[in-house]
């Protein structure tokens, strides 16, 4: 039987942005990719959400201070 | 732009000595008959200068500008440096004592093998590539080698490790130069500018610690040397060879085991060149990482709830040696002439640099002289902007800026209400204060750290600095209905305030409309408090107590919101004031507690007995329960367990219950007032003084510690009762029992031990994660980067909202709405 991580409750929402979206990103921020925080391509979300290196991750949490806060994270080969 | 990508320390080769020295020492004498240093001793005059005043043989400089220069010594017989005595018996135990190969197997650098790092490998028995029989090297602390039985002399060791080819050197990754160099046949004259002289007051002159070292150091090495030319027999030369090796040893490390202390005269160890830099004093984190100060000074505080918050009470001994630089121009040459003429200034500069203090003799002359190109050093004075701290500097608001005031004895006076950003008291706490010597520091201070600036926690968005105590006993009092003034009482108080106010044309005023002068007319809240309800509407108090949730620090609301509408000054004079009104107003009304304010009428001391009992009774049938095993066992608990927790929740309830009918049946008096207003106390101390202090822990749990099965040798093995174990079922007030003062001290004790181990354990924590996040920072866009760029956070703090600008973390956006629009 297979467990879908992504439906339990402490794992927050991932999405893969596209191409333009993460180029659209790295513009707002003025910023590098290798500058992004990062995240393994061997993390289970990113296994089961097929990310590949290089894909940047919007994650979407739960915040104590603003209720929902998005992050972004890297995928990295490893 | 070059990066540097790595360093290298290597040892010095005799070469390398001789080129950096300026003298050759050959003598042991350090000054003559007339008292001028000897040339070729260890004092040459080209060694470097330390007289002011003279100039540099070898450079020309004087005693700031001259490095100092180093001079060699040609050692009679060669000497082992003990700092590296592993390293040499390391190599010798390897070396082939035929071929002077290193004995390791072959290893083939350019074949990409590695290098052998760590020498700590067995010697082989025979040599891999001569195939000789190896003796066995051993090393006697500090600085003697055997092979066998026979002693190696450094002079053969020397000749030894000469002839290992470099090839080999590199297989063992040995680096920074050659191994003879371990052993000193030159050895180095530090300049005399790291080893003054000093002067005592008889005029006699005293030598630093080092200098003693190479006077005896050359010494030996003269008398080596002549021995030698003499051909002295083996065992004198030895002995002196020894001496030689024993003073060059401690002149590098005066704590080698093995070897005697090397003594002053005095009996005072010598400090070597290790012990200058090594350990807490050392140079390293002595000098290097700990820096001294000028213009600063520390001292004892002590509270003046008549100082502004903004204000530092500085005693005047301490101001007239503090001193801030001013240039003299045109414009203030005449304020200048009057500060000379009342003795404010200590010292003038003329434009040549020249630097003259001022004294009661050459006033007069430089009066006269001053022109607008001079620069003047003069005293604090009040109204100065200076830096306040007190250590542990733990947070930015440990140092803030405040305005000098001079005052008469010997403590800084400060606010009280300006603790708690400090984490200060006045039970002996000492703090710092830094005299800002420029005009772009002091207007940075002005800019960003005057107290005034940070009365909002940059951690939970609301004010730090409030009132306290008294302050908030006193205004409590006064706003409620009670307290009625005359026109001519209330200018009084206004007066022992010193609160300027204009009273409104009344003849009666009551004690909300007193502190409704201190609030701004445009102010408008309301916000609950355990009594009923604050209402502010346009500046005046309609109904409510001001209590610690009002003017208090870390919850006063009206210090916010003042801050909010009328700024940063405003709410200095709002703290200001409000504290001196309420202390004003407890002066004349009198604050006073005593033992017949924790009475209980006879019949409601009754009833709190019973319900005591009733509680106890209740413990006591649980622990029949138990014994029975017919306990009601608690969920992932132990029927033991389980028992424990029931116990605790009995007892625990029964106090409650009784600190509810104490609340309601003592007297309105003066204790329940502070602990209404929040200013100290609450109601649980209350009860504890009037009717039962409860259950006392260690740990958590009911007092478990003692003897075997039971706390005490006088209760009987096994007892479970609350009495045996930790409660308390009398109040302070009736006096306890000697076991029930037992257990409380106990408790005491568990809560003094908790109390330091968790400042440090925390301290170290907060340590560790300030270092982490040094160098983050929120940039622009309202990102958190490092130093590098790395991103931390994409909106700071998840929401992007400041503290220090909002309501306790939140946005109120209402009042946000109603201030754009108009409501």
């Amino acid at each position: 039987m297979t467990f879908d991580i992504l439906a339990h409750e402490l794992v927050p929402k991932h999405e893969i942005l596209s191409k333009k979206e993460k180029e659209e990103l790295l513009a707002r921020l003025g910023s590098r990719e290798e500058h992004l925080p990062k995240i393994y391509e061997s993390d289970p979300v990113i296994k089961v959400i097929k990310a590949k290196p290089k894909d940047v991750i919007k994650i979407t949490r739960k915040s104590q201070t603003s209720g929902e806060a998005v992050y972004y994270r890297i995928v990295l080969r490893g | 732009m070059h990066l540097i990508t790595n360093l290298e320390f290597s040892i010095m080769s005799p070469e390398m000595v001789k080129n950096l020295a300026r003298v050759r020492i050959v003598t042991s004498e350090l000054y003559d008959a007339d008292g001028y240093p000897v040339e070729g001793g260890v004092m040459d005059p080209r060694l470097g200068v330390i007289d002011p005043g003279l100039h540099c043989r070898t450079c020309g400089g004087t005693i700031g500008d001259c490095p100092g220069h180093f001079g060699y010594l040609e050692l009679a017989k060669s000497v082992i440096n003990v700092l590296y005595t592993k390293t040499v018996y390391q190599l010798l135990k390897l070396t082939c004592k035929k071929c002077n190969r290193i004995m390791v197997k072959d290893i083939h650098l350019e074949g990409g093998e590695e290098a052998i790092e760590d020498l700590r490998i067995k010697a082989p028995l025979k040599c891999p590539y001569c195939s000789t029989k190896q003796k066995k090297v051993t090393f006697v602390k500090p600085y003697t080698y055997y092979e066998d039985k026979d002693e190696l002399s450094p002079d053969s060791i020397r000749e030894r490790l000469e002839k290992i080819p470099n090839g080999d050197l590199k297989k063992i990754s040995f680096s920074g130069g050659r191994p003879e160099w371990l052993i000193l046949t030159l050895f180095p004259i530090p300049p005399v500018t790291m080893r003054p002289s000093i002067t005592l007051e008889s005029g006699e002159r005293s030598e630093d610690d080092l200098t003693h070292k190479l006077v005896d150091i050359v010494r030996i090495n003269q008398s080596l040397k002549e021995n030698i030319d003499i051909g002295a027999p083996e065992f004198i030369l030895n002995d002196l060879w020894e001496l030689v090796q024993y003073h060059i040893s401690t002149y590098f490390d005066n704590e080698l085991t093995g070897a005697p202390l090397a003594r002053h005269r005095s009996g005072r160890a010598l400090k070597g060149l290790v012990q200058r830099l090594k350990a807490k004093e050392g140079r390293i984190r002595g000098n290097l990482l700990g820096k001294r100060v000028n213009f600063s000074a520390r001292t004892v505080i002590s509270p003046d709830p008549n100082l502004s918050i903004n204000e530092v009470g500085v005693p005047e001994v301490i101001a007239n040696e503090l001193t801030i630089p001013e240039y003299v121009t045109p414009g203030n040459i005449k304020q200048i002439k009057d500060m000379l003429k009342d003795n404010k200034v200590n010292y003038v500069v003329r434009p040549d640099a020249r630097r003259i203090k001022v004294t009661e003799d050459n006033k007069k002359d430089i009066m006269e002289k001053i022109t607008a190109d001079w620069q003047v050093d003069r005293k604090l004075q009040d109204g100065d902007i200076v830096l306040f701290n007190r250590q542990p500097s733990l947070h930015r608001i440990s140092i803030m800026a405040h305005r000098v005031k001079v005052m008469p004895y010997q403590t800084f006076r400060m606010n009280p209400s300006v603790c708690p950003p400090y984490n200060a008291d006045f039970d002996g706490d000492e703090m710092n204060l830094h005299a800002l010597q420029s005009e772009e520091s002091r207007a940075e201070a002005a800019a960003l750290m005057e107290v005034k600036d940070n009365i909002i926690s940059p951690k939970f968005g609301g004010p730090l600095i409030g009132c306290d105590l008294d302050q908030i006993s006193g205004l409590y009092m006064l706003t409620q209905d009670a307290a009625q003034f005359s026109r001519e009482e209330a200018a009084q108080l206004l007066a022992d305030a010193k609160i300027e106010a204009d009273l409104p044309e009344r003849e009666m005023f009551s004690g909300k409309d007193m502190f409704s002068l201190l609030l701004p007319r445009e102010l408008n809240m309301e916000y609950k408090t355990n009594k009923g309800v604050v209402v502010i509407q346009n500046g005046q108090l309609k109904s409510g107590m001001i209590d610690a949730g009002g003017v208090g620090a870390f919850k006063g609301r009206i210090i916010n919101k003042v801050l909010k509408l009328k700024g940063s000054d405003a709410v200095k004079d709002f703290i200001d004031r409000s504290g001196r009104l309420g202390v004003a107003y407890l002066n004349r009304r009198g604050i006073s507690i005593g033992l017949s304010d924790i009475d209980l009428s006879p019949e409601i001391q009754k009833t709190v007995r019973g319900e005591i009992d009733k509680s106890v009774a209740e413990a006591n049938s649980l622990i029949d329960k138990y014994e029975n095993d017919e306990i009601s066992v608690l969920p992932g608990l132990t029927p033991k367990a389980s028992l424990e927790a029931q116990i605790m929740n009995v007892l625990a309830n029964g106090v409650s219950r009784v600190s509810d009918i104490v609340g309601e049946n003592l007297r309105y008096n003066d204790i329940i007032q502070m602990a209404e207003s929040g200013a100290k106390g609450s109601i649980i101390n209350t009860t504890q003084m009037a009717a039962v202090v409860g259950q006392e822990t260690i740990l958590g749990k009911r007092i478990k510690r003692g003897y075997l099965r039971r706390t005490l040798p006088h209760i009987r093995p096994g007892d479970l009762s609350p009495m045996s174990h930790g409660f308390v079922a009398r109040g302070f007030k009736h006096g306890l029992t000697p076991f029930e003062l037992f257990w409380n001290i106990m408790n005491g004790r568990e809560g003094l031990m908790d109390k330091s181990l968790r400042t440090r354990k925390s301290g170290y924590m907060q340590r560790r994660l300030v270092n982490a996040l040094q160098d983050l920072k929120i940039e622009f866009d309202n990102s958190i980067r490092d130093a590098n760029g790395f991103i931390v956070q994409f909106n700071a703090g998840e929401d992007g909202i400041d503290p220090t600008k909002s309501d306790w973390g939140k946005l109120n956006w209402k009042e946000i709405v109603e201030k754009s629009v108009g409501k």
